[in-house]
């Protein structure tokens, strides 16, 4: 496949896949929606795996060295059972770990965008299929990485997800797999933007024009962007501390400093051009794992509130301007970090501002529902329980903007509230609502609505509740991080309302249990659906459920945007994007015009 | 149903405000503030918290009388529309002019928290004759706190000065300054009384400084991951009066010069 004109790419692509046996149709497929759903099925597994690491901690902070019952025995047997002060660091660091770079990240982009891109602007696969193929299998090196670090001598990576050297100079082993593993991370996710971008400009189906496309595109368009531009950056950083820790650079440690009584190194460094570095990247990334979910949402409120969408293009505008934004607000994360005090103000300039598009697009989802027809399914309470949400978790961001304020509750339990409640309870709710919207067409059965709904009945008020409460203790200045809090006299009434916090924490997980029966009950005995259950506009729904190779068994032509619900120029409440007007020219409409 | 869930998303506004309304009662709030400045910072977030806290009650309350009201089971006429420019820029200025606000409000007590130093002499500019010589200095390592005073030369870094584990005295109503330090990895000096937080930086020698203005003893708490040990970095700052502290600081150095070989061996003196 040297060529590179987009056509000849497909052709090619077309004859071969009839050929395929088992393994190059369901193991290493180039078929977007195959890879779509092996990254559906494994950041699935990582999140129970995250989540069960988030219960270690909540257990730690709740009960402070008490046996674990049932699994402490036989986990932690040196330790008569309880958390060791070391394990409970890899539990937060891995739980962390987990969750953004196996779980939202890979979600969002590998499984949605994968799954959906191609179907939505009406193409017949990726760009590059076989990149998009490698991007899946880019991941299992990563997953193997992580995964094997916890049986390392020393076990798995222990500074934190945001690995501030020195100390992540000098534990050994785990923290060098993790610095491989998010390498490879890295690697898939720049073949997944490089494919994302070139299907989005490329590959539209004819009338698609760029404002006719989905938010979901939108949102993976633009995070595609902020992947290819940020992730160089974390990736040389990434290598800089490796090389630190294994040949002694020094780029991160200052004159002087010497590793556990080493010999000194070389030194000339500073441990600040780490943060600057790490947050150039990761604070783009925090919109990389939300810009998508903001896209999923808008397409399902409309939807489901049989309602154009309210200001698309102040919407698209919007995620353009978080994305301009989120390049020049990373000091944020630094403002008591020893950088210059009055680069921290122009930061707190910058990040006042990026909280206005999150309140723009707020407002225009609370414009679509209002004066709609809301049909409360199990993915619209998803959805708008994502705008809920986002409000809490953007309104705290104001908070830890104000710089005097930070300063009081940076690092402490108020952060936690924040950025859950924009990963969390927004991003992953957003997430559960993709995944029952677009069941249907994943698998061509519908989800059990009445178990969706009990799912979401207790997700919602257990996150609230494990959630919310932590603003409280962010008030109080409680740290994150600490393995036994309670011996400082500031904190030490805080226990009984950390209890709580752990009972709620472990019935959301717990209550994923119905969530996952329903996902794999519904894959083989769930109602048949067909093209369009829910009468969405979208190509995709125009498609098969579940859509062949080559996804449309026509060529689509596109005449309209996708939020036509109650047109009046339709007689049914939606107009699909590519139904014909009436007496519409015979001949397809020219190609997108950009 | 729509009534139902309307209602389960008013649980949002109501409960969090309760949250934050009955906090206080039970004492779970911010932690008494015994310094000059920290009521700046208290301000603040009681203003930021008002200001946020009509925006989260309109826009919840917003959201649930919209699944209330517009409940496709009602049949309404739906309004359809691709949304108005009018809207648009009302809640695009109203929100900017409010966060610029805000920007330029706090400017103020960021600066006097990190940027006016107090050790500039009077001429504003540090590294000067007449700059204010550091209180004392604070070296972070895993897992304490170091403190080292000038000794009654008021020089830090010769024969006289005084070393002290976790065990911060300082003279109440005299502002403070303190040479923050790290011996090995990342801490971060944490007085949550005093609204006082900034991390400690190997390489780096840091200013810190405040004022208290009631005697007591509060917690120093470590803020910045450093290692297994972190959750146990723990110090304690005691306000005290001049004359006490002057009284400590000699007794102190007499203890010290009496063990002070003991003190060597350990490397204590540099
Ligand atoms: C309204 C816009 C937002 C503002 C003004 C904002 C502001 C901030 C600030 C100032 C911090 C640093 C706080 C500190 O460490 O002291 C922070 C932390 C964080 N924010 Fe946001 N934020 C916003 C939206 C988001 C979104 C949309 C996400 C993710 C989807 C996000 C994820 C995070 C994460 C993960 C951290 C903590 C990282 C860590 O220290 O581990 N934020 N935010
Ligand atoms: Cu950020
Ligand atoms: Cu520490």
């Amino acid at each position: 496949m040297s060529s590179i004109t987009v056509g000849h790419a497909h052709d090619d692509h077309a004859a071969h896949a009839h050929a395929g046996g088992f393994l190059s149709t369901y193991v290493f497929s180039k078929d977007h929606k195959i890879i779509g759903l092996q990254f559906l099925f494994s950041t699935l597994i990582w999140f129970l795996i995250g989540g069960l690491l988030a219960l270690g901690i909540r257990w730690q902070v709740a009960w402070p060295w008490a046996e674990m019952p049932v699994i402490g025995k036989m986990l932690f047997a040196n330790e008569g059972g309880q958390i060791s002060p070391e394990f409970y660091t890899i539990l937060f660091t891995m739980h962390a770990t987990v969750m953004i770079f196996f779980v939202i990240i890979p979600i969002l982009a590998g499984a949605f965008g994968n799954y959906l891109i191609p179907l939505m602007i009406g193409a017949d696969d990726m760009a590059f299929p076989t990149i998009n193929m490698l991007s899946y299998w880019f991941m299992w090196p990563a997953f193997i990485a992580i995964g094997s670090s916890f049986f390392v001598e020393g076990g798995a990576a222990k500074s934190g997800w945001t690995s501030y050297p020195p100390l992540s100079l000098t534990d050994w082993n785990g923290q060098t797999l993790w610095l491989i593993g998010l390498t490879l991370v890295g690697v898939s996710s720049m073949m997944g933007s490089v494919n994302y971008m070139t299907t989005i400009i490329q590959m539209r189906a004819p009338g698609m024009t760029m404002f006719r496309l989905p938010m979901t595109i939108w949102g993976m368009f633009i995070t595609a962007i902020l992947q290819a531009f940020a992730l160089p950056v974390l990736t040389a950083a990434g290598f800089m501390q490796l090389t630190d820790r294994m040949f002694g650079t020094g780029f991160f440690i200052p004159e002087g400093w010497s590793v556990n009584n080493a010999a000194a190194a070389s030194g000339g460094g500073q441990p600040l051009l780490w943060q600057h570095l790490f947050w150039f990247y990761s604070h783009p990334a925090v919109y990389i794992m939300i810009l998508p979910a903001m896209g999923m949402v808008s397409d399902i409120i409309a939807c489901f509130s049989r309602k154009p969408l309210f200001g698309y293009k102040p919407m698209v505008y919007s995620i353009a301007g978080i994305a301009g934004l989120g390049f020049i607000v990373w000091g944020h994360h630094m403002f008591v970090s020893g950088m210059n005090p009055a680069l921290g103000m122009t930061f707190m300039v910058s990040t006042m501002m990026i909280a206005l598009p999150s309140a723009i697009k707020t407002f225009n989802w609370l414009g679509t529902v209002w004066g709609g027809h809301i049909q409360f399914t199990t993915p619209m309470l998803f959805a708008l329980s994502f705008v809920a949400m986002f409000i809490i978790g953007g309104l705290s961001g104001i908070f830890m903007a104000a710089t005097p304020v930070d300063i009081f509750i940076h690092d402490t339990y108020f952060i936690v509230a924040h950025f859950h409640y924009v990963l969390f309870a927004g991003t992953a709710m957003g997430v559960f609502g993709a995944i029952y919207f677009w069941f249907p067409k994943m698998f061509g059965r519908m989800m059990n609505e009445t178990a969706g709904k009990i799912h979401f009945f207790f997700t919602f008020l257990f996150l609230n509740g494990t959630f919310f409460t932590m603003h409280i203790l962010g008030v109080v200045g409680f740290p994150r991080r600490l393995a036994d809090p309670y011996h400082y006299q500031t904190f030490h009434h805080l226990q009984p309302l950390n209890e709580f916090i752990t009972y709620c924490a472990i019935g959301m997980v717990a209550v994923q249990v119905i969530f996952a029966a329903n996902f794999i009950l519904s894959m083989f005995l769930g109602p048949k659906a067909g093209r369009n259950p829910w009468h969405a506009n979208g190509l995709e729904w125009q498609a098969p459920s579940p859509p062949g190779h080559g996804n449309f068994d026509f060529q689509p032509v596109i005449y309209r945007g996708p939020y036509e619900y109650n047109s009046p120029e339709s007689s049914k409440d939606y107009y699909p994007q590519n139904e014909p007007p009436p007496g519409a020219h015979p001949e397809p409409p020219s190609p997108p015009i950009y | 149903m729509g009534k139902f869930w309307a209602l389960v998303f008013l649980l949002v506004p109501v409960l969090g405000v309760a949250c934050f309304v009955f906090a206080p009662v039970y004492q779970h709030w911010l932690p008494i503030d015994v310094s000059q400045e920290g009521h700046t910072i208290d301000h603040l977030f009681y203003f930021i918290l008002w200001l946020t806290g009509v925006v989260f009650v309109g826009t919840e309350i917003a959201l649930f009388w919209f699944m209330l009201r517009y409940d496709g089971a009602a049949n309404r006429k739906v309004n359809y529309t691709h949304g108005s420019h009018s809207l648009e820029i009302i809640w695009t200025i109203i929100p900017a002019a409010t966060l610029l606000f805000i920007a330029i409000y706090q400017m103020n007590a960021w600066a006097d928290s990190k940027i006016r130093n107090p050790a500039a002499g009077p001429d504003g500019i540090l590294g000067t004759a007449d700059d204010m010589p550091p209180t004392v200095e604070v070296t972070a390592r895993q897992f304490e706190w170091r403190l080292r005073y000038p000794g009654k030369n008021g020089i830090l870094g010769d024969q006289d000065d005084v070393h002290v584990v976790n065990d911060l005295r300082l003279p109440v109503q005299e502002e403070i300054l303190v040479d923050l330090k790290s011996a090995d990895v990342l801490h971060s000096f944490f007085l949550p009384n005093l609204r006082v937080k900034q991390d400690a930086v190997p390489g780096m020698k840091i200013p810190v400084w405040f004022r208290a203005t009631e005697k007591g003893s509060f917690d120093i708490v470590c803020a910045e991951l450093c290692g297994w040990g972190h959750y146990k970095m723990k110090g304690r700052v005691t306000f005290v009066s001049r004359g006490e502290f002057d009284e400590w600081l000699d007794e102190k150095y007499r203890e010290q010069t009496a063990t002070v070989d003991s003190q060597v061996a350990q490397g204590d003196v540099e």
